[in-house]
């Protein structure tokens, strides 16, 4: 049994509760969402918190999926179980549900949650990858009130977000555009692993051309990584494989992958391409109605 | 002796009370799955203290010095002890199950990370780890030796100055088979192929990690240690050998064993430093290692080097095999193998294959990395042994362009050859191999997959299939020829019948998830036709079972199975001796009937095996010169090994974007002679697959250059899943041992030995297109679109 050091645990009965927690405790004090990463982190005593504040609490204030105007809210306590389950969720942005399916296990996905994924910042993490492809943004509450920011603002490298002392992440959102899918690839090395690399991609479609695209990858880089040239490529564009074979190749020149464990960087450098032209590939067929085989 | 297939239900769930082989629910997995099994971590003791151990960050470096004061000043502290500390007793260093010597706690220097260095005694685990981060020590880094073929370099630092005179890392030297005979087979050869291949450093990793519990009486001097040991009277033996205890006041027990897979073989520093805690202190002692502990200090596999050459006429007749090893023994020779067997029984790796002639020649080394060696359902190094022959017998296949199914088929030892000597010496029991082949073959439709496989080419497509066919040998060993540790491979079993025809079987053997005390039992119940039910399987502990070295190499069945077979008929030839008085008749009158004793050509005057118990114990007389009670006692010394062998094909799929493999389908047909219990076989079975595809894909426990280990959590040491293994699909065929009293094999590692040169091979297969003759294990995504793109030795 791996044990960790030793530490103090409160419980948050409400978001306000648990930022004036973490006010009071100080910069030694840690949120605990699902506890998929930081519990194993404190057992390894990779991390040491002196306070763990527990926010399971919250889940009936944090744990929602809701449509509001042209956005959809997602609560940080929302977990992966929810997310993969969400019907609606899945109708407008089925890179949800693919990127679900391929996270960790059942029991990981029962506890963990959407706001630990992203204050995680894993340079793998998936989630992150998803809401980098879907451009959305985060809300960011202190005693001071809300920031909303994008998500190439909350990241800011790996393990480190804009969520400064005595703050949350809250929420999520997504703006809803028409006529747009979107798909998820990822290639694992065993079901359950963290992604070698993996990409996502949103599509949105006026008639025969692409009216707008993005691109998110994990786990080439510091951080989940949107490639912009990569939109700029495609609008206007009729989809082609050709067209792919492009916004691949400007993929894999965007990532900065570093050989370990799950692959050399000319392997992760491939994924990118490959999974970036899967990605787009499946969107398209899925906006289209075509079946997204390889043409 | 026939086999046949019942579906589980009908064995349990008939009103027959059947005896005797078959399938039949394991009577050990009620106590197992409802969680009341009792395992070393359950043993609470009064008064019992927790002790943690300080690992080294370095593979190499000389300890300066250690402060435990601040440890010592820690509320809950006991005690701290150091190297230092042991060794004013004698107790720093203790002998390897290979006759080296291995640290308890580090005294001079460390010599692999995580190596023990001290250790805490506390009143709780707790408080026992956190302990260990005031402990200061002062280390002076050493450059590390982590390339084993560096190891023997001039300038490479000596890791081993501990021995005397010692200043190089050679560890031994090894050869088999003939040199010359086999050079003179080469020069003759029309082909030759050779090929590098390295079966990489694997770990056993066990559900259940190893720990101990030591409870030293101080008024008795009765030491009772509970312990993970797949051999607690072999490791009886050996404390009491290393510590001068007597041997009468040691008791071992190996209560419940959530798996071994040979890293419960050893003994660990650990259960060491328990016993010295509890007999310095007093009181009851529980060390129990984490996960990551058992990852990077315990017995691990593998990690070997090799050279194979394989030389055979253009016809595809093979002439001789031929390799070279370099073996990386880690800092401390712990190798777990018969004494005169220093690289185990990797001498086998002639094959299922009729050669004129085969040499090898190994050299092992020692290196900045954790001892072992021997541990992981490897049957004594028979695993890397028949990777090596399966591997380059499908780089002949290659290079011949030959299928590899008709050349394994053509160069098959034939059944009249059996008893058959091998060139290097091994004298395979049984065997009849070609109808093994061509049952798996039909059940997996290979002609109809070869076809498949021509037109997925055509489009591009990537699928492989892979065939290995492996002889195993199990069942050490002949005391003549095998010790470990001066202690004789034979194993004990005693018999004693109640009174009401009940009985109660005690085994030298220890089971850690095979399910001894069902298979066992039913043996028993085969030889006195008595229901397995009424049969209780005592093992583990060393006060209450007859001495024997323990389950390992899959020897149990071929040892003490056969042990509890004849130990049956001692009892049986006791019974006919009462029966025959109790019936009135000469012995040689009667016949015996599965049960009972009947007067031949008359039916209707018998007596059943209870009837003879309570006869045996009751009152009135015995026939004269014939002692009361019915039980019997053996200490059973194997004639030979036993030879299990098997057929395995393996179907996989590429992705050729990705390079992902998966395993889309994989027929096993095993021959472990006669079936005891055809489900127990089933899930070793399938288990030792499931194990096979880890280490041909996934599993592999690296080092950068510095020594850090990378395999230290199950993130980084994968171990597959349900999801990346198919629908098992199993078959058998059965060719009794000769010399086994019923016939048995060993099964325990078939699966593991056999499959994982079938997944490689299959994977090497699909990527024929690519003109690929090998690549390593494991064959990750990475891995394998780098040898596509013609990078043959990528970094993974
Ligand atoms: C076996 C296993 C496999 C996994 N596989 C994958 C995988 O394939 N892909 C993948 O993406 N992930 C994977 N994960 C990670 C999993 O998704 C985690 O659950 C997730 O990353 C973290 O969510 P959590 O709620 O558990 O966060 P926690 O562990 O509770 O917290 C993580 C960090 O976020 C902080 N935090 C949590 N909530 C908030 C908040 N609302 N505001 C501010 N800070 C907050 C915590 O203080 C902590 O620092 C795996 C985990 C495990 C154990």
């Amino acid at each position: 049994m791996q044990v960790p050091a030793p530490f103090e645990y409160e419980r948050a009965t409400s978001v306000d509760h648990a930022i004036a927690l973490l006010e009071r405790l100080g910069s030694e004090a840690r949120l605990v969402a699902g506890g998929h990463s930081l519990l194993p982190m404190m057992k390894l005593r990779f991390a040491t918190p002196e306070y763990l504040i527990d926010i399971n609490d919250l889940h009936d204030e944090l744990g929602y999926i809701r449509v509001e105007g042209d956005e959809f809210r997602i609560g940080a306590m929302t977990r992966h179980r929810e997310l993969l389950e969400s019907d609606e969720l899945a109708a407008a942005f089925p890179i949800f549900r693919d990127a679900e399916k391929v996270i960790a296990d059942p029991v990981v996905r029962n506890r963990g949650t959407l706001g630990g994924s992203l204050c995680q910042a894993d340079p793998a993490e998936d989630l992150s990858a998803v809401c980098t492809t879907l451009d959305a943004s985060c809300v960011i509450r202190s005693s001071d009130g809300e920031r909303v920011l994008t998500m190439h603002e909350f990241h800011r490298g790996p393990y480190e977000t804009a969520v400064e002392d005595a703050q949350m992440l809250t929420e999520i959102r997504i703006p809803i555009r028409p006529n747009g899918s979107s798909a998820y690839e990822k290639v694992e090395r065993r079901a359950g692993d963290w992604a070698i690399v993996s990409a996502g991609a949103a599509v949105w479609m006026d008639g025969e051309t692409i009216s707008d695209a993005r691109v998110g990858l994990a786990a080439v880089g510091p951080n989940t990584t949107g490639i912009g040239a990569i939109s700029e490529a495609l609008r206007g564009q009729v989809p082609t494989e050709e067209l792919y074979a492009t916004a691949g190749g400007l993929a894999a020149e965007a990532s900065r992958p570093s050989a370990d464990s799950r692959g050399t960087e000319a392997y992760k450098r491939h994924l990118a391409d490959e999974l970036t032209r899967r990605a787009l590939r499946r969107s398209v067929a899925r906006i289209t109605g075509t079946n997204g085989q390889e043409a | 002796m026939t086999v046949t297939d019942n579906p589980v239900a009908s064995f349990h769930d008939n009103d027959q009370h059947p005896v005797g082989f078959g399938r039949m629910l394991r009577k050990e997995d009620p106590r197992l799955i409802r969680g009341k099994g009792n395992f070393v971590d359950d043993v609470q003791l009064p008064g019992m203290l927790h002790l943690a151990i300080l690992r080294s960050p370095y593979a190499h470096a000389k300890i300066l010095g250690i402060d435990v004061s601040a440890a010592q000043a820690h509320p809950n502290v006991v005690a701290v002890i150091t190297g230092a500390d042991l060794a004013e007793q004698g107790l720093a260093w203790m002998p390897t199950l290979s006759n080296d010597v291995q640290a308890v706690l580090a005294t001079d220097k460390v010599r692999f990370q995580h190596q023990e260095v001290a250790f805490v005694v506390a009143e709780d685990r707790y408080s026992a780890r956190d302990a260990l981060e005031l402990i200061v020590v002062d280390y002076e880094p050493i450059d590390p030796v982590m390339d084993v073929r560096k190891a023997l370099e001039p300038d490479a630092p000596v890791i081993r100055d501990d021995l005397d005179g010692k200043t190089d890392n050679h560890c031994f030297d090894w050869e088999t088979g003939d040199a010359a005979a086999t050079d003179a087979a080469f020069a003759k050869a029309d082909v030759v192929v050779t090929e590098d291949i390295v079966y990489p450093r694997v770990h056993p990793a066990p559900m259940e990690t190893c720990g101990a519990v030591a409870n030293v009486d101080q008024i008795s001097g009765q030491l009772t240690l509970w312990c993970t040991s797949q051999a607690p009277h072999a490791h009886r033996t050996v404390y009491a050998l290393v510590a001068g205890l007597p041997e009468h006041k040691i008791r071992v027990i190996a209560p419940d064993i959530g798996g071994g897979f040979g890293n419960k073989v050893p003994i660990y520093p650990g259960y060491v430093c328990a016993i010295v805690a509890s007999l310095v202190i007093g009181k009851p002692v529980k060390w129990m290692e984490d996960r990551t502990e058992n990852l990077v200090s315990t017995g691990f596999a593998r990690d070997y080097v090799m050279r194979g050459e394989i030389a055979a006429t253009s016809d595809g007749k093979i002439l001789a095999v031929r390799t070279n090893v370099l073996a990386d023994h880690g800092a401390f020779n712990g190798t777990a193998a018969p004494v005169k067997y220093p690289a185990g029984f990797f001498g086998v790796f002639t094959g299922s294959y009729d050669l004129e002639a085969a040499y090898c020649n190994m050299t092992a080394v020692y290196t900045n990395k954790a001892p072992g060696g021997v541990a992981y359902a490897c049957s004594f190094r028979i695993t890397e042994a028949v990777y090596l022959v399966e591997r380059i017998v499908d780089c002949l296949a290659h290079e011949l362009d030959m299928d590899p199914a008709e050349l394994r088929i053509k160069n098959f030892i034939q059944p009249d050859q059996f008893p058959y000597t091998t060139k290097t010496g091994w004298v395979y029991d049984s065997g009849n191999y070609e109808p093994a082949m061509r049952k798996a073959m039909d059940m997996i439709g290979y002609d109809e997959l070869r076809r498949e496989q021509a037109e997925k080419r055509e489009r591009g497509e990537l699928m492989g299939i892979g065939i290995a066919f492996f002889t195993e040998a199990v069942g050490a060993g002949p005391r003549k020829d095998m010790d470990i540790l001066g202690l004789g491979m034979a194993d004990g079993c005693e018999l004693r019948m109640h009174p009401t025809g009940k009985g109660v079987l005690r085994l030298s053997v220890k089971t850690q998830g095979q399910g001894h005390e069902t298979t066992f039992a039913q043996i028993v119940s085969e030889e006195l036709g008595i229901p397995p039910e009424d049969l209780e399987v005592v093992h583990g502990d060393t006060d209450n079972t007859p001495f024997g070295l323990g389950t390992y190499g899959s020897r149990s069945t071929p040892v003490s199975g056969a042990a509890a077979a004849l130990v049956a008929r001692k009892v049986r030839d006791k019974a006919q001796i009462i029966a025959s008085g109790m019936l009135e008749v000469s012995v040689a009158d009667l016949e015996w009937m599965k049960g009972s004793f009947q007067v031949k050509g008359d039916p209707e005057k018998s007596v059943t095996i209870q009837d003879i118990a309570m006869k045996a114990h009751g009152a009135g007389d015995l026939p004269e010169g014939v002692e009361g009670g019915l039980e019997a006692q053996i200490c059973y010394n194997p004639e030979n090994l036993t030879y299990p062998f098997g057929a395995y094909i393996c179907v996989v799929d590429i992705d050729p974007g990705t390079a992902h493999v998966t395993v889309r389908r994989f027929v096993a047909v095993d021959d472990c002679g006669t079936q005891i219990n055809p489900m127990i076989i089933e899930g070793q079975v399938h288990g030792g697959l499931t194990d096979g595809v880890g280490m041909a894909l996934m599993e592999i426990i690296e080092f950068d250059e510095l020594g850090n280990c990378l395999g230290g959590s199950f993130m980084d040491y994968l171990i597959p899943t349900a999801l990346e293994v198919p629908d098992w699909e199993t078959g058998h065929t059965v060719t009794p041992s000769p010399h086994h009293p019923i016939g048995a094999k060993g099964i325990g590692e078939s699966a593991t030995v056999g499959s994982p040169p079938a997944v490689v091979n299959a994977v090497i297969d699909a990527l024929k297109p690519f003109g690929v003759r090998h690549a390593d294990m494991p064959l990750t995504p990475s891995r394998v679109w780098e040898t596509m793109q013609g990078n043959h030795t990528p970094p993974i």
